[in-house]
């Protein structure tokens, strides 16, 4: 591989390398908690008081905006929990408050999270009223017998209708899916991946099953009553994914997200290359830039009690830090290494205030691991995609 | 103080560890009334945390006791109490040198150990008049006929009239008090007249009160005020105080003949006096010397280093602290390739070295890496030069050698005779040669010729391990032997790690080497790259084994929400490799470098 004139280098965005300014909201609430999921969501058998929590949302809205200051707003992401259980008024609601705080200009990218269970046509119809212009939907899985493993709620032929009606109802769609599950073979999930790809719009979120702590598969797994692929079959089905995804023509642009040039996730993207963004809501976290010192915020997880600290207080901010240099520098490596762009080597140069080692970097480079692109950016090779947390490692110290 | 030497009784006791010398010593401090009650703490000779906590007794103790026998006389009995291991046997010889009777301690259900015929051994050697003490007779499993028997058997010592005791209960010590006193002889000859001669016992550092000294009066009178000198160090100090230890500091007028107790005089350091030197009167100085001691020589070595290079000034200083007080422990500067700057430090033994270590991290808070334990070599060169070699890294170049000798030692090792077996395949796995073996009931007692080095890593703890904790065992250095040894080095991603490197005789290099691969490669983690490790003698490669590279590494699912939770991680990660090593571009965690040579199962 050459390292120069890489045409899939270049993102369709014109804002190519700017961060951007994002706004998450979370919706902590889902019908029912899926046994792999370590997110922060409840279940509410009693129903939610969702003119409450959207007083919530704009009192908090109106705070971050204060600890912001005056924005442009790049992208919008509706996340969850299950946003799709909220009602289109509260959606609307919720967006309102967003443009009443910061300037959103017109067309930018609106997500909601959404459950193919949970899909109604006349929903849909009313979150694109209220502005929502993407959706991306909790597929998971393409038969049934995994769709059931996974605990979810819809089934394929569900997730089928969800992705006809999303694709009819919004000009961009995404959906998610789970793989590494047990015994899948690399065939099988080939075959899976192939068809998903088929029903695909012009984005995928490819993930690999991760035992996560205080979920019940944790429990399942530790107590031996679960067995997950281990490193070597895990890294072979990875390396399908890559493959299939690729000639297919939506190759990743982040470890786990695959898009065709130009339907990247605006939104993710300013995570991934360091932005701000304002997280509201229950457990949401943020990185707010003020007079050039970066902050990092958190919100109260548990909902009713993130409520009433916002009705109390005007927001649900229950830490506020200042992040040193190391820390924004640490931060900026780890999330920038993610992307196929790569790392912009300058900006980390400034914010770190010291160049990378490179005695470290030139053995990386060496091994395959990294490459060095024209525009003063560094990026993983393939080879290095699939170890990038010991590489960033390797870089950080 | 005026007691006639005919009432004075010096005394050790010897024991097994864990039979119960020390819980006996707190007993006799007890009856006598030399502490108030509320003074008394268990084991109240071994000062030290470690001691208490191991259950071991480092350094010599002393305790004045006064005792008003049942024949209605008023006597002073003078407790020093020795330390039980094997890596301290030349404490226990020169405490023992200053008493002329001991009391054999032995548990009444396990029996005679190896460290009771070491320490038993040490006191025959020393002339003393023993009496035997059977303790924890209270205890079910005790057998304290057959445990008499035994006694004979092994030791050919009467143990007719063995007192049998419980120490914890306090029954029968009474009657131990009375046999110190009617069959323990006291001390022989001594004039008050004749010019002073006394013997330094031993010495340590006390942070309130510097160097204390503990002497054993010989001849004449030791007062405050007097003007001292070494005879072997040629010193001359003015005594500040001379006192008891009853186990408190009491300070006297004089010590007389046949009595023991500690002077002080403005001595700097412990390194200043000598164990075994004569003291005597500067102006009036005796005639003779008494014979004195050989220095305790180190025998097993090993480098200390900092894991962050920048706590190499507080290594120095805690190394140079530790040395006030231990003039046993040896230290000099060291630098490793691998690991920077540390010291190269000189042991008694195993035990020796891993108290030094434990109190440089607990008392001194310093994180080390210590390097493989060494013995030391003797060679002759092809020049016909002597070098001791200390250091298998500073192993000069094989062509100029003629000959390599190494320490040989005969150790002794007593177990109940299901464990044999494995037992004397261990010796004989580790080059020993059987001297002797012979039974008592059911236990069988081994005596082996073993080369020190092969000794010196991990085989007490695998003798432990296959006789359940049942085999016992002691040692002594008895000489060097010319040797076929090599140097073994370690190549980690193609490069020497200095610090892995040994000497071992040829026969059993392979083997070594296969074994040190492969406990590398399940000590070093993962990493990007294939690492191969190899074992090689020169330039030959011995055995190798290939640690594969990791094949997946990569957090799936990383969005806003996780940025704060994934930094923190590589904070830890970052932080873990501060203590790790590079080397050839691998990261060895510290604990590997002594994990790695301990051997598995055999």
């Amino acid at each position: 591989m050459t390292i120069h004139s890489q045409p899939d280098n270049a993102l369709a965005f014109p804002d190519f390398g700017d961060p951007g300014f994002g706004v998450y909201v979370h919706w902590p609430f889902c019908a029912a908690k899926c046994p792999y999921c370590d997110f922060n969501s409840h279940v509410r058998l009693k129903g939610i008081d969702e003119e409450r929590f959207v007083a919530g949302f704009a009192r908090e809205i109106a705070c971050m905006r204060e600890l912001s200051g005056p924005r442009e707003v790049t992208s919008i992401f509706l996340g969850g929990g299950t946003p799709s259980l909220m009602k289109p008024q509260t959606v609307e609601a919720v967006l309102s408050a967003i443009a009443g705080a910061w300037h959103v200009p017109d067309g930018i990218e609106v997500t909601l999270e959404a459950n193919p269970s949970s899909v109604e046509a006349e929903r849909f119809q009313g979150y694109r009223s209220a502005g929502v212009n993407r959706v991306s939907l909790g597929v998971q899985a393409l038969n049934d017998k995994d769709l059931r493993f996974l605990g979810r709620l819809h089934d394929v032929a569900g997730a089928m209708k969800a992705i006809d009606l999303a694709r009819e109802t919004f000009p961009r769609m995404s959906f998610d899916l789970i793989y590494a599950r047990p015994d899948q073979t690399v065939d099988a999930w080939t075959a899976e991946l192939e068809e998903a790809i088929g029903y695909a719009a012009d984005h995928l979120s490819l993930y690999q099953l991760t035992i996560e702590e205080g979920t019940p598969f944790y429990g399942l797994h530790k107590a031996g009553k679960l067995k997950v692929p281990d490193n070597d079959q895990a890294a072979l089905l990875y390396e399908a994914t890559q493959e299939t995804t690729a000639a297919r023509g939506l190759p990743a642009y982040e470890v786990s997200n695959h898009a065709r040039p130009g339907a990247e996730s605006r939104h993710n993207l300013t995570y991934w290359r360091y932005g701000d963004y304002a997280g509201i809501g229950p457990g949401a976290h943020g990185r707010l830039t003020r007079a050039g010192h970066k902050f990092a915020t958190v919100t109260e997880t548990h909902p009713e009690t993130w409520l009433e600290r916002v009705e109390a207080r005007g927001d649900g901010i229950t830490e506020s830090v200042e992040l040193d240099t190391e820390e924004q520098a640490d931060e900026l490596l780890l999330m920038g290494l993610r992307l196929r762009e790569g790392l912009d080597v300058r900006r980390w140069q400034s914010v770190a205030g010291r160049t990378l080692d490179p005695a470290r970097e030139d053995f990386l480079l060496r091994q395959g691991f990294i490459e060095r692109l024209g525009n003063d950016r560094l990026r993983c090779t393939s080879s290095g995609m699939i170890v990038l947390d010991a590489v960033v490692a390797d870089l950080a110290l | 103080m005026d007691t006639p030497l005919s009432h004075i009784r010096n005394f050790s006791i010897v024991a097994h560890i864990d039979h119960g010398k020390s819980t006996l010593a707190d007993r006799l401090i007890q009856m006598t009334g030399s502490l108030e009650e509320r003074d008394m703490k268990d084991q109240i000779l071994d000062a030290m945390d470690i001691e208490r906590e191991r259950g071991i007794t480092i350094k010599a103790n002393t305790v004045r006791l006064e005792y008003d026998a049942s024949d209605g006389e008023h006597y002073v009995l003078n407790l020093i109490d020795t330390p039980g291991h094997v890596d301290f046997s030349y404490e226990v010889a020169r405490s023992l040198s200053a008493c002329e009777g001991s009391l054999l301690v032995v548990d009444a259900s396990q029996g005679v150990e190896a460290q009771t015929l070491a320490n038993l051994y040490a006191a025959l050697d020393a002339d003393h008049e023993i009496v035997p003490v059977l303790n924890k007779v209270d205890l079910p499993a005790a057998e304290p006929e057959r445990i008499k028997e035994q006694i004979e058997e092994v030791i050919g010592l009467d143990a007719s009239d063995a007192l049998e005791i419980s120490a914890k209960t306090g029954v029968g010590v009474p009657a131990v008090l009375e046999a110190i006193v009617k069959r323990l002889p006291p001390p022989a000859g001594g004039s008050r007249e004749e010019p002073l001669k006394a013997l330094l016992v031993d010495s340590w550092y006390d942070t309130y009160l510097g160097v204390v000294v503990l002497v054993r009066v010989i001849d004449g009178t030791l007062k405050k005020g007097q003007t001292i000198r070494m005879m072997g160090t040629e010193a001359t100090y003015r005594v500040d105080k001379v006192g008891v230890i009853t186990p408190r500091m009491v300070e006297v007028e004089n010590l007389q003949p046949g009595e023991i107790g500690f002077l002080m005089a403005a001595i700097k350091e412990v390194a200043d006096t000598r164990v075994g030197d004569t003291i005597t009167d500067d102006k009036r100085p005796t005639a003779t010397m008494l014979p004195g001691f050989k220095p305790a020589q180190p025998v097993v070595f090993c480098g200390l280093f900092p894991v962050d290079a920048g706590d190499f000034e507080a290594l120095r200083d805690a190394v140079g602290r530790l040395r006030l007080n231990d003039a046993s422990f040896s230290y000099e500067t060291e630098s490793s390739a691998a690991l920077g700057f540390g010291f190269r430090c000189g042991f008694l033994g195993l035990l020796h070295l891993e108290i030094v270590q434990e109190r440089l991290s607990r008392e001194f808070d310093l994180d080390l890496i210590a390097t493989a334990p060494s013995v030391v070599y003797g060679m002759t060169m092809r020049d016909g030069s002597e070098i001791e070699l200390h250091n298998p890294a500073d192993m000069p170049e094989v062509m100029k050698i003629e000959e390599i000798r190494e320490p040989w030692i005969r150790a002794t090792i007593l177990t109940p005779d299901e464990h044999l077996g494995p037992i004397l395949k261990l010796c004989q796995d580790r080059r020993g040669v059987q001297a002797d073996m012979s039974y008592v009931g059911n236990r069988a007692m081994l005596v082996y010729d073993l080369p020190l080095n092969e000794v010196v890593f991990d085989f007490y703890d695998r003798l432990k391990s296959i006789s359940r904790g049942y085999a016992s065992f002691d040692y002594q250095i008895t000489e060097y032997r010319a040797s076929d040894l090599v140097k073994m080095s370690i190549l980690v991603n193609g490069e020497p790690v200095d610090a892995l490197s040994m000497l071992v005789h040829r026969a059993a290099a392979e083997k070594r080497g296969r074994d040190m691969c492969e406990r590398l490669k399940d000590l070093i983690p993962k990493h990007m790259f294939k690492i191969p490790i190899q074992a090689a003698i020169g330039g030959t490669v011995i055995a190798r084994e290939t640690i594969s590279a990791l094949r997946k590494d990569v957090t799936s699912k990383c969005y806003g929400g996780d940025a704060t939770r994934k930094r923190k991680l590589l904070e830890k990660q970052k932080a873990g490799k501060k203590r790790m090593r590079q080397f050839g571009k691998v990261d060895i965690p510290q604990e590997a470098f002594i994990a790695a040579l301990k051997m598995g199962d055999e």
